[in-house]
């Protein structure tokens, strides 16, 4: 690897998702120099994992394809993927950070032929696809993945299946020996924007997603719609593989609860209306949706999305928080049961497939942050003199949408670009 | 109507909500309430409620105190807990439960025949006598709540159970005559009278 070169008129982004890249191009537009770190070997975050984004329904890759244009354009830009933060030190305008980069044993010379994925014969989970399929020990993280360069899992280090994929690399890209590196960065201003991970819906113990084969999450749900996930955008029950086309979501799955998490993670009532969409899309009239709600929360112009939702006769609305699920044995149907608020009416309905319509948390736990800034009871970075020249951008900062997260980044770019001046005495 | 009952109608005229913060056991609470639903989905016994957890607290906001406090609804509560465990904003809907029935029954409103309300007064005059649980002389006094001849159908099908407790020691049949004590029932009687000078007094005050 080149040597990185940063000074204390550098910004150091911190996480790759549709926050940290807004934030990172933004500075490096304005000519700043920005280093880009990201966790996993690809950019795009969860924004990457989407079928369609609302309010305007199209596909994220379109945005992401706009923002790594931009990325490869850009040469105040510098990405580092497979890096973390370990340790940060100093003060506002000149701070020291240890970053960790992992091995991924393939080199730039890869052109992404897949000739090694063919050789390998091991099989993980999937995590672009929470676990729904599978991906081999020789992989590229997604289609769309910047840089377009595969990963071998650390996992088949050592074994047979390295040697096939080194065997199988016509272009030498194929590393084995790579190592874990340490290295230091000095720079000026840090944007944190670590965004975002689903709520454990394991531990919503009534509604047995551990337990139901067809209780799964919205997360999950936006990727068996897309055509290139793991159902190949097949609405498909995992009990049975049969089609599902009657689906209810559940709403607050994990937000609004003292049990769990307590604020409202304010993106999951529009997650859940935009997946209406899906089933309508993908069955016409057969698709029934059914949304269970305490109140739906549809924030400013995206109310006429809600407005539009309601118009579709096959989208039905129960008022009542869904008290527990029970498994129906026979036909494998999840059986909502709970009491609605709107004549207080006793219902126990079954439904094909039930979508957890999860809470949104900080995706670093509060406990771990590697650099001292002010956290709220919510686990989110809170705005606040003392954290120096750190700022938060995107779901690290609160429970966002895309729109709100790309403002919160260009607005955190905007501070870090100040005390970048400050310190090269450009300001004042 | 019992004169407390007059003096609290008098006192908070339009405001029950205001009237069940200031009385009745974590009153305070139902306010918080979302009308979300879960509570009363929860409820094992959810299905004989008239008015579910959900729609009393509804019921309190809309001043429906008549309907509130004469009704069977809080008096069905087992206190299983499982509200309590699940209800996202946190309401200790079983105490308030158990606080709405003890206060309608101050005020003369409780449901006279309600089979929850009869037991209760049963247990507790049975348990304050001696400081311990009489367990014969409460089931049978259970048994012919409702009438010698329907005393006898339920004694007899409960005989099985009630044999099957004899033999484990769990009952004694001398526990008909006097029955088994905590060593100072004259502490345990001046507590409860202290309590219920209390009780009074605050009583009186509305009575005036
Ligand atoms: C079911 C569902 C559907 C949604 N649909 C929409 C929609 O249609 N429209 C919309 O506007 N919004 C939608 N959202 C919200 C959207 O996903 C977020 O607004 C968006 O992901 C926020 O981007 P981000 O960059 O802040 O966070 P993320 O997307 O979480 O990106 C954070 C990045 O940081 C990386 N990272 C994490 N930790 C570290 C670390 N320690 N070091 C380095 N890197 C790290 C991660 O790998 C990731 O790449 C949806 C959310 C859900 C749950
Ligand atoms: S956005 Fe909707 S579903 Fe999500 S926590 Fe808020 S109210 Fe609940
Ligand atoms: S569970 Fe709690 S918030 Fe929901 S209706 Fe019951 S008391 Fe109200």
């Amino acid at each position: 690897m080149s040597e990185i070169v940063a000074s204390n008129e550098t910004i150091l982004v911190v996480g790759g998702g549709i926050s940290g890249m807004t934030a990172a191009l933004e500075a490096a537009e304005c000519g700043k120099q920005v280093i880009l770190l990201e966790k996993t070997p690809a950019l795009g975050g969860r924004v990457s994992q989407l079928y369609r984004y609302f309010p305007k329904l199209c596909h994220p890759t379109c945005g992401l394809e706009i923002n790594l244009r931009r990325v490869k354009a850009n040469p105040n830009l510098r990405v580092l993927t497979m890096a973390e933060v370990t340790a940060v030190s100093g003060d506002a305008g000149n701070y020291s950070v240890k970053v960790r980069i992992s091995p991924r044993y393939v080199n730039e010379n890869c052109t992404a032929c897949g000739e090694c994925e063919k050789a390998v014969e091991a099989e993980f989970d999937d995590e672009f696809n929470y676990g729904l399929g599978k991906r081999k020990g020789a992989y590229l993280p997604h289609k769309m993945a910047f840089p377009q360069r595969y990963v071998i899992d650390p996992a088949i280090i050592g074994t047979a299946d390295a040697d096939k994929a080194k065997e199988a690399c016509k272009y030498g890209a194929i590393d084995l020996d790579m190592q874990e590196q340490e290295i230091e960065l000095t720079v000026g201003a840090i944007i944190w924007a670590t965004g975002w991970r689903p709520y454990d819906a394991a531990r919503i113990q009534p509604y047995g997603y551990d337990r139901i084969a067809n209780v799964i999450t919205s997360v999950e749900f936006e990727r068996m719609a897309d055509p290139y996930g793991p159902t190949g955008g097949k609405l498909l029950r995992p009990s049975d593989g049969k089609e599902a086309k009657d689906i209810a979501f559940i709403q607050c799955a994990g937000s609004r609860d003292r049990n769990h998490l307590k604020h409202c993670s304010r993106i999951c009532c529009m997650a859940s209306l935009k997946q209406s969409t899906y089933v309508t899309e993908k069955h016409g009239e057969d698709g029934k949706a059914t949304i269970y709600y305490i109140d739906i929360r549809a924030i400013d112009r995206i109310d006429d999305f809600y407005r539009k939702v309601k118009e579709n006769p096959n989208v039905s609305f129960i008022k009542s928080k869904v008290a527990n699920i029970v498994e129906d044995k026979e036909t494998g149907n999840p059986v909502l049961r709970g009491v609605d608020t709107e004549g207080y009416h006793r219902y126990e309905n079954p439904h094909d497939l039930v979508v957890l319509a999860v809470g949104m948390e900080p995706s670093v736990p509060a406990d771990a942050f590697p650099v001292d800034v002010e956290i709220n009871e919510e686990g989110f970075i809170e705005a606040s003199p003392d954290n120096g020249a750190v700022f938060a951008a995107g779901c690290s900062s609160d429970a966002l949408d895309v729109n709100r997260a790309v403002q919160s980044a260009t607005a955190s770019a905007l501070r870090a670009i100040q005390v970048i001046n400050r310190a090269a005495g450009t300001e004042g | 109507m019992s004169n407390m009952n007059t003096a609290m109608i008098e006192k908070y005229r339009n405001n029950f909500l205001k009237e069940v913060e200031a009385n009745v056991e974590e009153g305070e609470w139902v306010k918080m309430c979302m009308q979300c639903g879960v509570c009363s989905g929860s409820c094992p016994l959810g299905p004989y409620w008239d008015h579910p957890p959900q729609e009393i607290f509804m019921m309190i906001r809309a001043g429906k105190r008549e309907e509130v406090l004469s009704s069977s609804s809080m008096w069905m509560c087992t206190s299983c807990y499982n509200c309590i465990a699940r209800c996202p904003r946190g309401l200790p809907i079983t105490h308030i439960m158990h606080g709405l029935a003890h206060y309608a029954d101050r005020l003369g409103l409780a449901p006279k025949e309600q089979p929850t309300r009869k037991f209760a007064k049963h247990f507790w005059d049975n348990l304050t006598k001696k400081g311990r649980v009489n367990e014969l002389k409460l089931g049978l006094k259970l048994y012919f709540m409702n009438g010698f001849g329907e005393g006898i159908k339920t004694a007899m099908k409960m005989k099985d159970v009630g044999l099957g407790m004899w033999k484990s020691k769990r009952l004694s049949i001398g526990e008909l005559w006097g029955g088994h004590s905590i060593k100072d029932t004259k502490g345990l009687h001046a507590i409860l009278n202290k309590a219920r000078e209390i009780e009074e007094a605050k009583a009186k005050k509305f009575e005036g």
